[in-house]
């Protein structure tokens, strides 16, 4: 792997905003000296030596301008409509967005391939079932869903069984973004297991009188387990889109938390004066979907080159 | 910064079942509201002045950003389209036209010939049809056109039906089975001498307020007893209706039946016809003002292109004052603002400069103290929550609003704040989380789309604490906002439908509000002195935070002349000179 330039170039890019959106806390108070989670519309700071207000007030009276970028350390990207440092949410922006896309991609994948194995390799009515359920779940629009269980759950709390998830959650876009692509990836596992199913190593555990699960844990799962670890880093970057498009829509990540879909859209009105506060999220965005991707293909390349994983439906 | 496009505003039965008697120059007497304040209201017409024949002509391009749902004018409850049925409709009275400021509160005869006689204890009111008008389509207007309107009204279960008309004799029976509305004994007309009667059950204050709006336009007895959805009805205006798609636009042109018989009630227009175009966003429609594609935007400019339009179009925007304010309703019966120190911290904390700013600037809004906006009938200038006091806004006292609350005991508690979701009410959301935060509770903001979040802010189910929404008058009278906003009888738990959302209800305030109006039938000085010391005294139990009154902003192409903008209805769009 480490021989495909490509990945390796993604992977440091990766692990540089990886590292960067941990470590946004220090750069709020040490750099920034700024807490970007609170308002600061009537504040001010110094700028080459002359004081200069955070929001500023146009000559006519009419609109309200968030100072633009000062490529110090205080407002290096600007204010956005709150006269919060963009750089500074950026920052923390990239620890929400990634922490929603890898764990609702490793619920994901996690649920998606127990699925799959048991939907492959049951066959008979449970197949029927399942493959029905992910027909059903596929059937929707992806954002239509994602946004009608968004709102329903917005106003009220999702309780399942002992969990509970507030409305301001993040565990919220996490759970939602979860389920939604379980059968993007469950059925090429279940396609995969019915395959393994009829093979003869399998049949010969059969023969000798090993339990399903038996069989499901020594033989089908190691075989089904790189294409699982191939689609990781492929869902978490499909995953980290989603959760920006729905917190661009307002159903996602709930202000004043800082995600870079939220950032997007808070820089949305400011698109013609301030532009920055939406490009910034947005490079970052396109940075780290592209980075996966190249990981994803070159992980794929590595651990089953003969193997012709279809990503998309 | 953004224009209420649809009036949800729900007006409380309470008002008009509580209401005592109004002497009809009532309202007229009080009318201290500012005229437009324009930044350069070259155009504006403060008098009325006299028809200028050689600006006749010409078509005016209006936009926005999507059409205002139904044309019927008994059912439609926009802006978008209330401010079209000012040229194209009429009613028994009007409010007066072709002029700005507070001359445009006053109400005026239209197609009656005068104001009413109002006998039998202000429970009859009496008017003559004036003889000679035709509708667009050639039929003369009858008494049994003004009968058929008010039945009609009930029949299609017109917005307001049950609340603002349901004091006319027999509209009870109308309100059970709308079907068969009659308004017996309720609607008397005579065909021989063109009178018309109301009587009314109890005095009713503003009843003549209640005839001058777009429900009660008179409409031919022809009209489909349902909504009429984008089937144009015929007007009796200086304008008709020739097509509509919702989608696409409306397409208005002169009314060949028209002569102008009120200067004041409706004067003659000036374009010969008036396209409004519903295709285009806001910053499209911007750039299609400024280049002379269209002539006027229905929606306002967005923030970021402000700055812009004052700088390089100063002498094409229109900036005039609401008659509304933006505020913070608090639930007065679950914590933490159950705790009137709570409440009061709230309104020390908050910065109504910053939200102003937030809102777009100083131009397009002014912090408020109290709940009457300024200029509003019964206004007194009072600031209970200023830093260093006085009577109008200075600067916040965080310091004061941190210790009343660790005096309340509430520090530390959990509190969600609901907004609507668009830009400018979540931005003044996060500001609102920010400043609660800094007091110490533990605020979050849940964000709400527009359709759900007005109603689901007032149904006590959902427990909100406190949230940020925003009153236009319906018509000016203290009581549109003291009385609905924070009176008992608008206070309905478990209801969608309860505008009393900080659940506010004072007994003796209470009392004090029926006082209010009852006086204002003998004396409506007195009655508006008293709806200012009202309004402080709620304030100084806080139900709720005002924040600010917000300014319209109208953006016209270069061609546009005779700016006219009506404090009730807004810019006269038939004033307007594009030749």
């Amino acid at each position: 792997m480490l021989a495909n330039r490509a990945a390796l170039v993604a992977l440091i890019i990766l692990v540089i905003i990886v590292l960067v959106s941990l470590l946004a806390p220090l750069y709020a108070s040490h750099v920034a000296h700024t807490n970007p989670f609170t308002s600061n519309v009537q504040g001010s700071i110094v700028v080459d030596g002359k004081k200069v207000d955070v929001m500023q007030q146009s000559a006519t009276g009419l609109g309200v301008t968030p100072i633009g970028p000062t490529w110090h350390s205080r407002y290096f990207l600007g204010a956005d409509g709150q006269g919060r440092d963009v750089m500074a949410r950026v920052l923390y922006g990239g620890r929400v967005s990634l922490l929603i896309g890898s764990v609702s991609a490793a619920i994901c994948c996690f649920v998606a391939t127990a699925l799959g194995i048991i939907a492959g390799y049951m066959g008979g009515l449970v197949d029927g079932i399942l493959s029905r359920l992910f027909d059903v779940v596929w059937a929707f629009p992806v954002y239509l869903l994602a946004i009608c269980l968004s709102i329903v759950l917005l106003t009220s709390t999702l309780t399942i069984g002992p969990i509970s998830i507030g409305s301001g959650s993040l565990a919220l876009p996490i759970a939602i973004i979860s389920v939604i692509y379980v059968p993007y990836v469950a059925r090429p596992i279940r396609a995969q297991v019915k395959s393994l199913r009829e093979r003869m190593f399998i049949q010969a555990a059969r023969s000798v009188g090993s339990s399903n699960w038996r069989i499901i844990r020594r033989d089908v799962l190691p075989n089904v387990l790189p294409s699982v670890i191939v689609y990781f880093p492929i869902m978490m970057a499909l995953n980290i889109l989603i959760a920006a498009s729905l917190s661009f829509l307002g159903v996602g990540v709930q202000p004043p938390r800082a995600a870079w879909g939220t950032i997007i859209n808070d820089g949305l009105p400011l698109l013609y004066t301030r532009p920055l506060v939406s490009l910034a999220p947005g490079v970052m965005i396109a940075l780290t979907c592209v980075a996966l991707n190249l990981l994803g293909d070159s992980l794929r390349d590595a651990l089953d080159p003969g193997s012709k994983v279809r990503v998309g439906s | 910064m953004r224009r209420v496009a649809h009036r949800t505003r729900l007006y409380s039965s309470s008002v008009v079942l509580t209401a005592a008697a109004m002497a009809l120059a009532a309202c007229s007497s009080t009318g201290s509201t500012a005229g437009s304040s324009g930044s350069t209201s070259s155009g504006a017409n403060v008098s009325g002045s006299a028809f200028q024949a050689q600006h006749k002509g010409g078509t005016l391009t209006m936009l926005a950003n999507g059409g205002g749902g139904t044309l019927d004018p008994q059912i439609n409850y926009t802006n978008t389209f209330w401010q079209l049925y000012q040229n194209t409709y009429d009613g028994l009275l009007k409010f007066r036209r072709g002029v700005s400021g507070a001359a445009s509160e006053e109400v005026v005869p239209d197609l009656a010939t005068a104001m009413p006689k109002v006998t039998n204890s202000r429970k009859t009111y009496t008017f003559t049809l004036r003889k000679g008008i035709k509708f667009s389509n050639g039929s003369p207007v009858t008494v049994d056109d003004v009968l058929a309107t008010f039945q009609r009204l009930f029949k299609v279960s017109s917005p307001t039906a049950g609340s603002w008309y349901a004091q006319i004799v027999g509209a009870d029976a109308c309100l059970k089975t709308p079907a068969t509305c009659t308004l017996k004994g309720g609607v008397v007309v005579n065909p021989k001498t063109n009178e018309v009667q109301f009587n009314l059950t109890s005095p009713n204050p503003e009843f003549k307020y209640q005839l001058a709006v777009p429900f009660t336009v008179i409409l031919p007895k022809s009209a489909p007893a349902k909504d009429a959805g984008d089937t144009p009805i015929p007007t009796t205006g200086p304008y008709k209706f020739v097509s509509y798609d919702p989608s696409s636009e409306l397409v208005m042109v002169r009314n060949p039946y028209f002569h102008e018989w009120s200067h004041a009630a409706q004067p003659q227009g000036y374009p010969d016809k008036m396209i409004y175009k519903f295709t285009l966003d806001a910053e499209a429609e911007v750039s299609a003002v400024e280049n002379g594609s269209a002539d006027w935007m229905f929606d306002p400019p967005p923030a970021d292109r402000l700055n812009e339009i004052g700088t390089k179009y100063p002498k094409q925007v229109h900036i005039n004052p609401q008659l509304a304010f933006w505020y913070v309703p608090m639930n007065v019966n679950i914590p933490p603002f159950n705790n009137v120190k709570a409440r009061q911290a709230v309104n020390w904390a908050i910065d109504r400069a910053a939200v102003v700013s937030l809102y777009g600037g100083t131009k397009v809004g002014s912090p408020v103290c109290t709940i009457l906006p300024p200029n509003f009938p019964g206004h007194a200038d009072s600031c209970q929550y200023t830093k260093g006091g006085g009577t109008t806004w200075k600067a916040p006292d965080v310091a004061k609003a941190k210790k009343l609350v660790e005096e309340s005991g509430t520090k530390g508690q959990q509190v969600t704040i609901v907004s609507q979701s668009d830009s400018v009410n979540k931005s003044i959301g996060e500001y609102l989380q920010s400043v609660l935060t800094e007091i110490g509770y533990k605020a979050s903001l849940k964000t709400l789309s527009e359709n759900i979040e007005f109603t689901y802010i007032q149904n006590t189910k959902h427990k909100v604490q406190i949230s940020l929404t925003q009153w236009y008058e319906d018509y000016p009278a203290a009581s549109d906002f003291l009385n609905v906003l924070l009176g008992c009888s608008d206070f309905h738990p478990g209801s969608d439908s309860s505008v009393n959302i900080a659940g506010f209800c004072d007994k003796s305030i209470d009392a004090k509000m029926q006082t209010a109006e009852a006086l204002m039938g003998t004396n409506p000085d007195a009655g508006n002195k008293m709806w200012g010391q009202i309004d402080q005294d709620i304030m100084k139990l806080a139900p709720v935070a005002p924040l600010f009154t917000p300014n319209l902003v109208d953006f016209v192409s270069s061609r546009v002349g005779n700016y006219v903008y009506s404090n009730v209805f807004f810019m006269n769009q038939d004033q307007l000179w594009v030749k």
